[in-house]
């Protein structure tokens, strides 16, 4: 059947991933619908990153010698492809860490140091409740440790960020607004340039989780109207068809320019004495030690290959299939949706229940048909709590998706609520 | 897995235990109770379970729990299994239970000890399924296990 948006090339594509060929035991063949928790890996990946292993592995950056200076240069592409693949103003904002999970407790950590965005008592530091736990925990600590305020914006019952009190929340006081850019729970794209905007108004540094947002949204940092772009975004290589070790953290220049160093160790220095040190500028002052040199290479290839086909073909090809799941989705007796029903406002992941069924259960029953999905509160228990529920399921697509694979869903939900005896 | 798999996972016993756990519901007893609550960090289950011993016999088990057809049927073999027992012998049967559900499917298991809790010797074969068993049966050993130290020779039974 012929689904407007989808990837004209889907088949070609689905071959670049080898994993998809597998048979799972009992001759099953594999129904991946859990790319929001990673997503798999097309062969130019697992080849580049074979190659260099194979063939240019040493140190960057210190080792004096050939090896050395394909390993350093190898590496710094994969930074310029990063940088091209977001937008980035300036190729030495970006960052890598090891996951977003780092990127985010780097901002973290070093705005309740010393320094002049520190936060400190009295100031308050506003999330969301929709917040993946990487990104509340980390400003739970940092408000803990300096005094400061967590306050949040709540979610509607349509699954979408409460704007409605949005003066009273980003004020004066507000230090750093930080939020998700997609919901890993309920697919909700938030309105990033309009709260930056107004958090800005304020004074205010905005964060941003990007780690949903990055696999299947179009970004151009560089095209956006400065008072409207984050000043930070942070993703994980392993969700944008690169491995896993490897994250990445752009902050805008003004900013990390100010932030006092992370971590410390070698590469992050520009001399050291016994007595102290000076540092590194960006982006080598926020990347203390060896790196994860291969994985970024491979990170490298994987936004090579996503811009190859194209960002915006892939949110076309998201929200095809996305339409196409809520409909099969909302056919089962008893599954409740959670979060938007408009394909247009949500990305690719969909939680939903199931009456009379468990998550685990269902997921257990849909891997004995061959079909992969997530159970559980999917690192976001506070919007699950604002449910009322404790755990949802969750399916989520990405570029290799194809419809028949939503058909096995649907058939292999049908088939868990026979396995559990409902009408 | 394959579809035999989920059978050997989900014997008959235990989905009827699921659609009508025995024991269910948190009741209140005027002494000697413990209550704990108990999470699975991973999936979010929970439950929160009361204890009430009475002359060194567990008189009640009683227990509000979320969380997979698992757990919830392993809460209600609990509640079978050890209520009536004294406390030593009711550890003993929890003991027998824990060795079944970490013998990786290797361990067979003895029907005149564990009765439907036989039916769980499939779940000791998916390691992410254990921690769904255990739930209940790790917060009633606490519970106890609370309750007996403050029953040492001074002890007076008050409520913890």
């Amino acid at each position: 059947m012929a689904l407007e948006g989808l990837l004209p090339e889907l088949a070609v594509i689905r071959k670049d991933f080898p994993i998809l060929e597998r048979e799972l035991a009992g001759g099953l063949p594999l129904v991946y619908l859990d790319s929001a928790n990673t997503s798999q890996k097309p062969q130019v990946v697992i080849d580049t990153m074979v190659d260099h292993l194979e063939r240019h592995n040493a140190n960057i950056a210190r080792a004096m010698h050939q090896l050395g200076a394909e390993s350093t240069e190898a590496f710094e592409a994969a930074r310029d492809k990063v940088a091209a693949f977001i937008g980035a103003p300036e190729r030495d904002e970006v960052i890598f860490t090891k996951n977003a999970s780092e990127a985010l407790n780097l901002v973290a950590n070093t705005l309740a140091w010393a320094g002049p965005r520190q936060v400190g008592a009295g100031d308050e530091v506003v999330i969301t409740e929709m917040e993946h736990h990487s990104n509340i925990v980390p400003w739970q600590l940092l408000t803990q440790r300096t005094g400061a305020t967590l306050r949040w914006f709540g979610i509607t019952d349509d699954g979408r960020l409460d704007l409605s009190a949005i003066d009273e929340l980003i004020t004066e006081r507000t230090k750093v607004v930080s939020l998700t850019w997609v919901s890993n729970m309920l697919g909700t794209i938030n309105p990033v340039a309009a709260i930056t905007k107004r958090a800005h108004a304020v004074g205010a540094l905005v964060v941003v989780d990007a780690s949903q947002a990055a696999p299947q949204l179009p970004i151009d940092l560089a095209a956006m109207p400065a008072d409207e772009r984050p000043d930070l975004v942070a993703f994980t290589g392993h969700k944008v068809v690169g491995p896993t070790g490897i994250g990445v953290l752009w902050g805008a220049r003004a900013v990390l320019d100010v932030l006092p160093p992370f971590l410390g160790g070698g590469e992050m220095i520009e001399t050291v004495r016994m007595e102290s040190s000076t540092y590194a500028g960006i982006p080598h002052k926020f990347e203390a030690g060896t790196p994860p040199i291969v994985e970024a290479v491979g990170l490298g290839a994987a936004v090579d290959y996503l811009g190859h086909i194209g960002m915006d073909a892939i949110h076309a090809h998201e929200q095809a299939i996305t339409g196409y799941a809520l409909q099969g989705l909302q056919t089962v007796k008893g599954l409740t949706v959670l979060g938007p029903l408009d394909p247009a406002a949500r990305g690719g992941a969909i939680s939903f229940e199931l009456d009379g069924v468990h998550p685990h259960d269902i997921a257990q029953v849909l891997d004995s048909r061959g079909v992969a999905v997530r159970a559980g509160h999917h690192c976001a228990k506070p919007a699950h709590a604002r449910f009322g529920v404790q755990s949802s399921t969750r399916m989520s697509s990405y570029l290799y998706t194809e419809p028949s694979e939503i058909d096995a869903l649907v058939e292999a939900l049908e088939y868990t609520r026979s396995y559990f005896k409902l009408d | 897995m394959t579809a035999q798999d989920l059978d050997a996972l989900y014997q008959e016993i235990i989905l009827d235990h699921y659609k009508n756990p025995h024991g269910k519901g948190l009741r209140e007893h005027a002494d000697r109770t413990a209550e704990v609550h108990h999470v699975n960090p991973t999936c979010g289950d929970e439950v929160t379970l009361r204890v009430h011993l009475a002359d060194g016999v567990v008189d009640d088990v009683s227990y509000d729990a979320l969380g997979c057809s698992i757990s919830q049927a392993s809460a209600s073999v609990l509640y079978d299994l050890v209520v009536g027992k004294g406390v030593d012998e009711a550890m003993a049967i929890h003991q027998e239970f824990l060795t079944l559900m970490q013998g990786k499917g290797t361990v067979e298991p003895d029907e005149d000890v564990l009765e439907d809790g036989i039916a769980f010797a499939g779940v000791a074969k998916f390691p992410a399924r254990v921690k769904c068993a255990l739930l209940s049966w790790m917060a009633w050993k606490d519970a106890t296990a609370q309750l007996v130290a403050t029953n040492s020779p001074a002890g007076d039974g008050d409520k913890s």
